[in-house]
């Protein structure tokens, strides 16, 4: 037994010292250097580069966007390049200079409004569509994207040229998303194959069973750029996905801040840059960058109900204080929640 | 390995034919361990580019760092639900009926629960209340609450499981109730627990990788970003198994000596839980274990 | 409450869904799991080391990690099931190994001298074993094997995690959409309690019935 609790110990102390072996490294990208810039006082911003602190929810797993580099612990990806920029404009100096103040923490799809409401992150750049479902519990700056639904099919095929030719072809998607429903508006007789997975899907065209996979375009850009050169995309978008950066509810003086540092990297080219290195390179075509959508915050619900149905909202404070869930007043939520989807961007 | 045998030794027939059932069975599983070994093959998932990510010193060290994560947790989580589960044992025992009633409710209620509701709860609920501690809380929470009530069940059985005359002796003897709880009954039983307890830790332990689905990251939550980053999912998730059954197994292994011990000093008498996972089945229950499904 | 009354629909339906994986798992990881138990305790050496070999790797694992490796990794070995379909492969193995432990804890219980007798009647150890000693082995462990029934029943959860639409599928989904996780994840609480209450009543009238304390 001795020798046993030896072996663990060993394991424990091994992970300990590994754990604190730190490491480097750096993505290149088009810089510009800032001297530190005054904020108005009590804005967010202000708070943020008092504490020199920038704390930014992003994905872990999401090729090109954000995905974390086992070799050096760093999260790669346009969504970690745009948060960057943000940055910049918060404390100054360059890309390079504020990367040890920002703190990246690792959302997935269903925590990402938990940690707005809550605080525990800054903003969210996470391949976050923007929806009016969440603009009721969250706010928007942006978009600083948009996916476009397209198609992917082998390389040697040329007989689909748009989604209207997946008319009576077998097309596969995940199952309940939105590209789902966007296929079966655009082509209603395509035979739709249901997978839970891109990557099953991916498996599915090579082997034959399907002969078009539809989704987000990036998305597909990394299955092609995975499946050497079997796969290609068509290239004709049918529809719009837009993602933007979550921050907390009626916070409209930072939501103007992040759109302003949008347009201003729009205008100086560092987004194109930071597109180029990150989703270029997964072999995705640059667009012009889309048009930031400065809405006028929606008023939040009097509970903290997300339902799309009854909006009945009074005052547009940005507390989540309902802590009753018994006062519900959302009627509307089942025809809304049969089509939630395994994939939301 | 002591493999218990049903029936006495074999003679020089019956072991004539149980050298060939070997060799038969023996030949039938390394068929089968080749023809996996052929498909890993085929489908290229034994490239040494593959693996090559794996033996990288910085990939080592982001997964032993996934692992430390993971004994973090499990390690806080242990020591808080054995304080707790302790705590709610004594007080199904009490002889206040409204503690009895309290506890038993706690203990019921988050036994039949599944510790996955419990994080999604704990890491998606809380937040939006302002509870707004880490993430490592989060998941220490609910295992804490799970398990908590599980050991309560478990300590409540060991103490159950003594004989009466004990209690009774040590009140003869003009013990008080709670001094013949800890000075007599307590120490007793606790020997009997220790298997059980034991294994109800590593079912724990494996449950810390649950934190993934909030993002803690733990081992189970860096080994997929290793298999997304390199595309060797395959591979990645089996090297976070393979750690888990490291740990998993040295822990087994103290909970298997001590069970062996226990029962050679003290005799058998181990103790089962209903709805724990994994039960230390010794199938003789001592007279008055008897612990009752939930409900 | 009013959130999941009017969508009593869908927890309905992920109810039956948690009922079907728990069944098809269960009655799957009892045969695996008493085949896997007749080899760690038949005279066959190999057969011994493979039934130790699944018991102590499956079982050492964290179901999660089973879930996800199946489903993502063996994919890649042309290894394909619907999300269904895997779950309850996962979920069977690793049950199997608990049903495997408990019932060879319930064929050492069974006194030597049922083997001896058997044997010195001429029975073969197969017969030996499905004639005389299972049966006894199985009415010593039904509570235990009741408890491995009432864990999958919380364990099939993890279905949620290869987007199997269970309970918590369909709880997860819905706070996705409402955003009300306390109303939302509590009912689907309730539901769990409303398996494995009467499970564990089941078991213990199961167990009064037929089993024989020793």
């Amino acid at each position: 037994m001795r020798k046993r609790h030896l072996y663990l110990l060993a394991l424990v102390l091994m992970t300990m010292v590994a754990a604190s072996c730190g490491s480097d490294s750096d993505t290149g990208a088009k810089t510009e250097t800032k001297p530190p810039p005054t904020h108005p006082a009590g804005s967010t911003m202000a708070n943020i580069q008092a504490k020199g602190k920038f704390v930014v929810g992003t994905k872990y797993d999401q090729v090109g966007f954000g995905q974390q580099n086992p070799t050096t612990g760093k999260v790669e990806g346009f969504d970690v390049e745009i948060a960057k920029r943000i940055a910049v404009a918060i404390f100054g100096g360059d890309v390079k200079s504020v990367e040890p103040k920002i703190e990246f923490v690792e959302t997935v799809s269903k925590n990402r409004e938990p940690f707005i409401q809550d605080g525990k992150v800054d903003i969210v750049a996470a391949t976050y569509t923007i929806t009016d479902t969440r603009k009721q519990v969250v706010d928007f700056a942006g978009p600083y994207f948009v996916a476009r639904q397209d198609i992917m099919v082998k390389s040697d095929d040329t007989s689909v040229k748009g989604v209207g030719d997946l008319n009576g072809k077998k097309a596969c998607t995940a199952k309940g998303s939105t590209s789902e429903k966007n296929l079966r508006a655009k082509a209603p007789r395509a035979d739709v194959a249901l997978f839970d997975t891109y990557s099953q899907c991916g498996e599915a065209l090579r082997d034959g069973r399907v002969q078009a996979v539809t989704t987000d375009a990036p998305i597909l850009a990394g299955l092609v750029s995975r499946s050497d050169r079997a796969f290609k995309l068509v290239e004709a978008p049918f529809s719009d996905e837009p993602y933007g950066i979550g921050l907390k509810k009626g916070d409209d003086v930072f939501r103007n801040f992040i759109n302003d540092r949008l347009e201003e990297i729009y205008a100086n080219g560092e987004w194109a840059a930071a597109f180029d290195a990150t989703l270029g390179a997964i072999g995705l075509k640059r667009e012009p960058p889309p048009k930031v959508d400065r809405y006028s915050s929606l008023p939040a619900t009097t509970t903290t109900t997300g339902s799309t149905g009854t909006g009945g909202g009074a005052g547009s404070t940005s507390s989540s204080t309902s802590t009753s869930t018994s006062t519900s007043t959302s009627t509307s939520t089942s025809t809304s929640t049969t089509t939630t989807t395994t994939k939301q961007p | 390995m002591t493999a218990p045998m049903l029936a006495d030794a074999l003679g020089p027939r019956a072991r004539r034919r149980m050298r060939l059932i070997s060799v038969v069975a023996a030949a039938a599983i390394a068929g089968l361990v080749l023809a996996a070994v052929r498909r890993l093959a085929d489908t290229g998932q034994l490239d040494a580019a593959r693996w090559e990510p794996l033996t990288q010193g910085a990939v080592i060290r982001f997964l032993l760092g996934g692992l430390l994560a993971t004994l973090r947790v499990a390690s806080l989580a242990m020591v808080l639900a054995m304080a707790i589960g302790m705590v709610l044992a004594f007080g199904r025992l009490a002889r206040n009926p409204v503690v009895r009633v309290v506890t038993g409710a706690y203990v019921e209620f988050f036994r039949g629960f599944p510790l996955l509701l419990l994080v999604l709860f704990s890491g998606l609920a809380l937040p939006k209340y302002g509870v707004d501690v880490a993430v490592f809380w989060y998941v220490v929470l609910a295992l804490v609450v799970y398990n908590s009530a599980i050991l309560a069940e478990i300590f409540r059985a060991g103490i159950l499981s003594l004989d009466k005359g004990q209690t009774e002796a040590a009140h003869a003897l003009g013990f008080s109730y709670w001094q013949a709880m800890l000075i007599v009954v307590v120490p007793q039983a606790a020997r009997r627990m220790v298997p059980a307890i034991v294994s109800q830790l590593v079912t724990l332990l494996k449950d810390t990788s649950l934190g993934f689905v909030i993002a803690y990251p733990e081992l189970l939550r860096r080994a997929r970003n290793t298999g997304e980053f390199f595309q060797n999912p395959l591979q990645s998730l089996f090297a976070a198994a393979l750690l888990y059954i490291a740990v998993n197994l040295a822990l087994s292994r103290v909970a298997r000596r001590l069970e062996i011990r226990q029962r050679r000093r003290y005799g058998a008498g181990a103790i089962t839980v209903a709805g724990a996972e994994d039960l230390t089945v010794t199938a003789v229950q001592s007279e008055e274990a008897a612990p009752e499904g939930p409900g | 409450m009013r959130l999941v009354l009017d969508n009593a629909d869908l927890y309905l339906a992920g109810m039956a869904t948690t009922v079907a994986l728990t069944l098809l798992s269960f009655s799957a990881a009892l045969v695996i799991g008493t085949v896997v138990a007749a080899f760690r305790v038949s005279p066959v050496p190999p057969l011994r080391t493979a039934g130790t070999l699944w018991v102590e790797t499956v079982r050492n694992t964290p179901l999660t990690v089973l879930m996800v490796l199946f489903f993502f990794g063996f994919t890649k070995l042309g290894i394909q099931y619907s999300a269904f379909t895997s779950a309850v492969i996962v979920l069977s193995a690793y049950t199997s190994t608990f049903v495997a432990e408990t019932v060879r804890s319930g064929i050492n219980s069974v006194a030597k001298g049922q083997a001896e007798a058997a044997r010195s009647l001429g029975l073969t150890f197969p017969q030996v074993l499905v004639r005389v000693i299972l049966p006894q082995a199985f009415r010593t462990v039904v509570a235990p094997l009741g408890s491995v029934f009432i864990a999958l029943i919380k364990n099939s959860s993890i279905a949620s995690v290869i987007s199997v639409v269970d309970l918590t599928e369909v709880a997860d989904r819905l706070n996705n959409d409402t955003a009300r996780p306390v109303a939302v994840f509590l009912g689907a609480g309730m539901a769990y309690l409303l398996l494995t209450l009467p499970s564990g009543f089941l078991v213990g009238v199961l167990e009064r019935r037929v089993a024989i304390k020793r």
